[in-house]
Order: C-alpha cells, then sequence, then structure tokens
C-alpha cells in the first residue's frame, strides 16, 4: 500500500471516531487499592496478596512475550506499567487515533477467581470504586465493566445492582476461566440481573479455576497457551448456548472478547451438526445453536485472524454478521491490532462504519 | 442406492468388545485370575456411551449387544455396501483411561490379541490399530514392539485427551517405535477423563463434550508442532480420527500468526505450523462437521490447501450420515478419488505391502 493512500486511511479513521472494545488500564501497585478497601482487606490484601489457583505469586505460568505482556513503547514515561497512567493512554491511544469510546477491561488484578470468597465480593467493589473515580469519571470516553464476584451469583448481583444505571459502566465482566463452565445455573442469576438492567456481559479470557487449559493437560510453552485460551472462549460459547442461557435469556448480550473470532463458523457447523444428532438431550434448544450466536454473540476483531488469501476473512465476517464485529485494540499488550492496518483485506464504507464504531454504540448503548 | 466407488479404504471403523469376557482368553493366567475375581468390566469408553444416538445408527443397531460388536453385520453393514477394499479397525475399549498402568498394559495386549484372532483372522479385508498404554511411553512402545511384526496392525492408537499433550518429551519413546516400524500414529476421538473436557470445567452435556472434542484435537496438534515432535521425527505421520476437519483453516491461520510472533520460545519449529501440518497431518473424512452451503466446504477445501489430507472413514457403527451418503456435498470431484484410495495409501505404508 502507498504511503498516501495510508494518510488518507489514518484521516478517515480519525474522522470517523472509533470505539475500542478492549482496553487495558492496569494497576501501578496493589496499594492503589488500598483507599477503596475497608481496613481489614488492606491488610489482608498486603499479607496474603491475591490468592488464585495458580502457582505462582508474581508471574503466569507461562512466560509471556514481553515484560507487562505489553508493548515496549507503552511504558508511561513517568513510571508505572503500562496501562497505568491515564494521560499517556490519552495520548497514545485515545487521541492518537480519535477513539470516541474505549471498553476497559481490568486483568491486572481479577475479583472473581479469588480463592477467599469473604474477600472476592470486597475486592470487585475495591476495583469498581476504582475504575469509577481514577478512570471513566476523568475521561468520559472510558467505559468500564463491572467487575463481579461470579463464582458467588448472589454476591455478584447485588455489585451489579450497585453500580446499575450508572453510564461509567457499560457492561459486567465475568472470568472466562469460571469453575464452572459459565452455562451453568450457578451463574443464572448473573445473567438475570445484568438482562434486568440492560447489561450485556462482556467475556474477555481471563483467571484461573485450576483445570488444565486443555482438555489433555497443561500445555508447556505460551505460544500454545496463548491459542488455548481462544479454544476455551470457544467453549464458552458451546456453553452458553447448549446450557441454554441464551434461550433462556433472549435479551441477553454477550460480548467475547480476545478469542479472534475466525473459528466462528466452523465451531457452529459443528454444534449444528452434532445438535441435530442430539437435540433430544437439550430440548431447551428449539432451534439449531448458530441461530443463537448470531442472534445473542458479539465479537471483538482483536487478534485479528489472518488467513493465507486476506480477502477470505470477508467471507467469516459475513458469516458472522457485520453487525456483530467489534472492533478492539487490546492496547497496551504486545499483540496490539493497529486501527489503521489490522484489517488486511477491503470493507466497504458502510463496513468499516459499522465494525469501528456503529457496532458497538448499538450493543453497549453509547450514544 | 449403492456407493459409486469400488475399492474404497475405510479409515475409521470401530468394533465393540462385547465384554471382558471375550477378552479372558488373550489374558495371561494372573490378569484373567485378577478379572475374575475382582468382576473387573464395563470399560467401555464414557466418550461414547452406545446407548447414545450419534454412537450407533439405528440401521446398524444389532438387535440384542452393542453395535459394531459382530462380523457379519460389520460385512452387511459397510464392507459389502461400500465396496471396502480395506478398513482399519480402532477399538476403542477403554484401556486408556485405566489408572493401573500395569493392568492397562494387559488390557491393551488381550485387545491387539482379540482383534487379530477374532476380527483380522476371520476377514482379509480387516486391518487394525495397535492399541497401546499411553499412560507410560516405554510400556507403549513395548507393545508397539510386540505386535508390529504382524503387518495387519498399521498404525498406533493414541486417544485425543489423555494426561499431558501428547508432544510432551515423555511420549516420544512411542513415536521412535512407531518410526522404527513405518507406522503412523493415529489420535482418536475420546478422552481419559483426567481432565475437564474444557478448560473451563465439565459441561452438563454429552453434546457439549463431543463438540470440544475438537479443542482437544487441536490442542494435540499444536503440541506435536510446537514441542518439535515432527522436526525431530521427520518421517512421522499423524492420522486425526473422528476429529472434524473444517476448523482446521483457521487454526492454521492462527498457529501461524503465533509462531511469526513467538518463534524465539521454540526455535526448533523452523518452519510455519502451516507447512508442518500440510506434509504430516491427516484427516479421516467423518463427521465432516460439513456447513449448510456446499460451496463452504469447498471454500474450506481450498483453505486447506492439500489434496493430501483426508481420509475416508465412516466411522462405522457411529452415526454421521443416513444410506450410502459418506461423501458430504462439497468436496472436489479430485479430491474425492484421492481420499477414497491414494491417501490411505500413502499414509499407510502396509497397506501396500500386504496387498494380494
Amino acid at each position: 500500500m502507498s504511503s498516501a493512500l495510508l494518510e488518507r486511511d489514518a484521516a478517515q479513521q480519525a474522522k470517523l471516531g472509533i470505539i475500542d472494545c478492549d482496553v487495558h488500564h492496569a494497576l501501578r501497585s496493589p496499594k492503589d487499592l488500598h483507599p477503596y478497601l475497608p481496613a481489614r482487606w488492606r491488610v489482608h490484601l498486603a499479607t496474603y496478596g491475591s490468592r488464585r489457583p495458580t502457582p505462582f505469586t508474581g508471574s503466569s505460568p507461562y512466560f509471556k512475550s514481553a515484560p507487562a505482556l505489553s508493548r515496549k513503547d507503552a511504558w508511561p514515561p513517568d513510571g508505572g506499567s503500562p496501562g497505568s497512567d491515564l494521560k499517556f493512554m490519552q495520548e497514545q491511544l485515545l487521541d492518537r487515533y480519535g477513539v470516541e469510546a474505549g471498553l476497559l477491561h481490568l486483568l491486572s488484578i481479577t475479583g472473581m477467581d479469588q480463592r477467599n470468597q469473604e474477600f472476592a465480593p470486597v475486592l470487585c467493589r475495591a476495583i469498581n470504586e476504582w475504575q469509577s473515580a481514577e478512570w471513566t469519571q476523568k475521561d468520559q470516553r472510558l467505559k468500564a465493566a463491572i467487575v463481579v464476584p461470579g463464582e458467588d451469583a448472589a454476591a455478584a448481583v447485588k455489585e451489579i445492582e450497585h453500580w446499575a444505571g450508572n453510564r461509567d459502566f457499560a457492561q459486567v465482566s465475568l472470568v472466562t476461566h469460571s469453575i464452572e463452565p459459565l452455562g451453568r445455573r450457578r451463574y443464572w442469576p448473573i445473567y438475570e440481573a445484568a438482562v434486568a438492567h440492560g447489561l450485556p456481559i462482556g467475556l474477555h479470557s481471563s483467571g484461573n479455576n485450576g483445570h488444565a487449559i486443555t482438555a489433555t493437560g497443561w500445555s508447556s510453552y505460551y505460544t500454545e497457551e496463548h491459542h488455548e485460551v481462544s479454544m476455551s472462549q470457544q467453549s464458552l460459547v458451546s456453553s452458553l448456548v447448549c446450557e441454554g442461557v441464551l434461550a433462556r435469556y433472549p435479551a441477553l448480550k454477550v460480548v467475547i472478547v480476545e478469542a479472534g473470532l475466525a473459528w466462528v463458523p466452523s465451531l457452529c457447523w459443528r454444534l449444528d451438526r452434532q445438535w441435530a444428532r442430539m437435540k433430544d438431550e437439550v430440548p431447551h434448544l428449539t432451534r439449531p445453536p448458530s441461530s443463537y450466536v448470531r442472534e445473542q454473540i458479539w465479537f471483538t476483531t482483536q487478534p485479528m485472524d489472518e488467513p493465507e488469501r486476506p480477502e477470505d476473512i470477508l467471507s467469516i465476517l459475513e458469516w458472522i454478521g457485520w453487525d456483530r464485529i467489534l472492533f478492539a485494540t487490546d492496547y497496551p499488550h504486545w499483540d496490539f491490532d493497529d486501527p489503521e492496518t489490522a484489517f488486511k483485506a477491503q470493507m466497504t464504507e458502510q463496513q468499516r462504519r459499522m465494525v469501528f464504531r456503529d457496532n458497538a454504540r448499538a450493543v453497549y448503548g453509547l450514544a | 442406492l449403492s456407493f459409486p466407488h469400488v475399492g474404497a479404504i475405510d479409515c475409521d471403523i470401530h468394533p465393540a468388545v462385547p465384554g471382558m469376557r471375550a477378552l479372558l482368553p488373550y489374558f495371561e493366567e494372573h490378569w484373567r485370575e485378577q478379572v475374575m475375581v475382582r468382576g473387573i468390566d464395563g470399560l467401555d469408553s464414557a466418550s461414547f456411551p452406545v446407548s447414545i444416538p450419534a454412537n450407533g445408527r439405528p440401521d446398524w443397531r444389532p438387535a440384542t449387544g452393542k453395535p459394531g460388536s459382530d462380523l457379519a453385520a460389520m460385512r452387511e453393514h459397510v464392507l459389502t455396501p461400500f465396496h471396502t477394499r480395506y478398513a482399519i479397525c480402532n477399538c476403542l475399549y477403554g484401556a486408556h483411561a485405566v489408572h493401573n498402568v500395569h493392568f492397562a498394559t494387559a488390557l491393551c495386549r488381550a485387545i491387539n490379541d482379540w482383534i487379530a484372532a477374532e476380527w483380522l483372522d476371520k476377514e482379509p479385508r480387516l486391518r487394525a490399530s495397535i492399541v497401546v498404554p499411553v499412560q507410560d511411553a516405554e510400556l507403549a512402545a513395548a507393545e508397539i514392539d510386540r505386535r508390529a511384526a504382524d503387518k495387519r496392525f498399521v498404525q498406533v492408537l493414541l486417544p485425543a485427551a489423555g494426561e499431558s499433550p501428547l508432544g510432551k518429551r515423555q511420549h516420544w519413546p512411542i513415536y521412535v517405535a512407531a518410526e522404527r516400524h513405518g507406522l503412523p500414529i493415529c489420535i482418536h476421538a475420546g478422552s481419559s477423563f483426567r481432565h475437564a473436557t474444557t478448560a473451563n470445567g465439565w459441561p452438563s452435556y454429552y453434546l457439549e463434550d463431543y463438540v470440544a472434542g475438537s479443542h482437544a484435537f487441536q490442542a494435540q496438534l499444536l503440541s506435536l508442532v510446537t514441542e518439535g515432535v515432527f522436526s525431530r521425527f521427520p518421517n512421522l505421520t499423524v492420522v486425526l480420527a473422528e476429529a472434524g476437519f473444517t476448523w482446521l483453516p483457521q487454526f492454521m491461520w492462527r498457529a501461524v500468526k503465533t509462531w511469526r510472533a513467538m518463534r524465539a520460545e521454540i526455535p526448533w519449529v523452523d518452519r510455519a505450523p502451516s507447512e508442518i501440518i500440510r506434509d504430516h497431518v491427516r484427516f479421516t473424512l467423518q463427521p465432516s462437521d460439513a456447513p449448510p452451503d456446499p460451496r463452504q466446504m469447498e471454500q474450506t477445501i481450498e483453505q486447506i490447501g492439500s489434496d493430501r489430507f483426508l481420509l475416508f472413514s465412516t466411522d462405522y457403527p457411529h452415526w454421521h450420515f443416513d444410506g450410502d451418503l459418506a461423501l458430504p456435498d462439497g468436496l472436489p470431484a479430485s479430491l474425492v478419488q484421492k481420499l477414497l484410495v491414494d491417501n490411505p495409501l500413502e499414509t499407510y505404508p502396509r497397506l501396500k505391502e500386504t496387498m494380494q
């Protein structure tokens, strides 16, 4: 592509105003949460830390490609880890790319997979207070996800009710590596509350549940794990459909974040074929699984799948539905998708508007 | 209806062990006594309960007994109507899930000897896979060595979900033995139930387990490539059986993209995963997980980018199609001839060696 063409694309992009459906803010340190934690739990966090079913206190068992999983240039000049400095995020992402709204997903600490069941709801509340005070109130373009202690559905519902109606929050997020598949009944009250308050459920690959990363055990390399989290997201889609969540809550909207999307058609073909053979096991499904997926699930683009023939991505997006695709950068992570170069195939102007902005406005109710 | 092709090679059929009693003559005295004294029986895999519709086509179900347990019925149901030249027996009895590795080994020996005596000796069109105790690679290799002289055994059978990913070095003695005897490795659907069937835990429904099976295969394929099995064993062929294959294009795209970014972590993977897979990995046809629109199947085949990857299978007695409609719509004619005969012959050198 010529540089003139690139410049023109960039100019169009800036004018369009994109919505980035996966932005990662971060804690500079767990101490950032201290103002939002009762004294007893400040001491607890400082003493016992964030205890989850994973082997290392300060690292994933799959060592990432880069420090803090991040782009080398994303470390704020004034110190702190990537994503922890609002001003630098504004400069490097929001202003630079003309981001009209950015959907925040916090990964540097998670509440739902805390093993201490008393701590999980307290931590989620603190995280949400911090998100509101330090991020969304300071930049109205940013929209947070209500972080909930999802393994305790009653506590999760309380947390949703606490924040519902607050425009700082655009969705409810659950970790995807939950103790049971998220379609199971123990999580249904959460979906009921989300529907009652008109909030989509945002499912960003995250969390630790003690289950192996594959059905055949633990793989060795980050190269594998990075790919396998996408497979677990596929099982999550199967779960939400087959366990009857989508059928039971037809108004529920689910956003699958950071899983890629080229797998959606082939997963749906398999689901439909096997459902046709075993539908008597799941009588709560009155139509093919793919029809629930296409009506109630949205998919973010990053990491953008790259077919050998770039234009092959178009038929996949078409199959999923152009109105179900949401652009995401994954800023500030190493596999950031630049809105100017992530798509290697030519979309129409209308398709671009939908993917980069309008679909997100619709699903999140952003003006 | 008659299957329009003669001489097809069916690369995945399932003779069923009627029960432990049938295997008793094939156990050594110690294990025969253990089986009888302790009442050990009922080791049919929970990955394939025979009462579930998918695991026995209605017109392939016998009046009594398990689907696939009778040779005469197998001839009538599948070998004759499909004009089968050879069919490869993959016995799914649950040896792979036994915790006692000594018993698992004895059970594998019994199954292999039972297959040879009760099926291969009686029907010249049949070939079989060597069932091995995947729980312990040294013992698995010993079983391969024990049975490999019988050329009617054409590959080694491993489950799609076991204790640890198959690329890991602990499993390599199996590949050393397989390569020594010129045997492909067949990874077949099914789990040892050592881990939840999804990374998100145990789903409620069989349907979900079955669908998630394709992710176990994808994890195995990724493991074999990433750990460098095909670099270390350049002559090894791996067959994924009952895995589906329409997921392969997107799997390869993602694997290539990740490898480009992360190859410093796995320097022994010295070319794109897609090239390695096209050279070393084959897929059986059923279930085809076919898209509703045949043009999507055509496009999928184009994206896979090889006419050598697919091997004909009926997956008898499992139920994926009716009548003789074993070939899904959208397969190009040029591929059909290859998958029925040429690709199996290329994949399984022993078929050619024993051709009469």
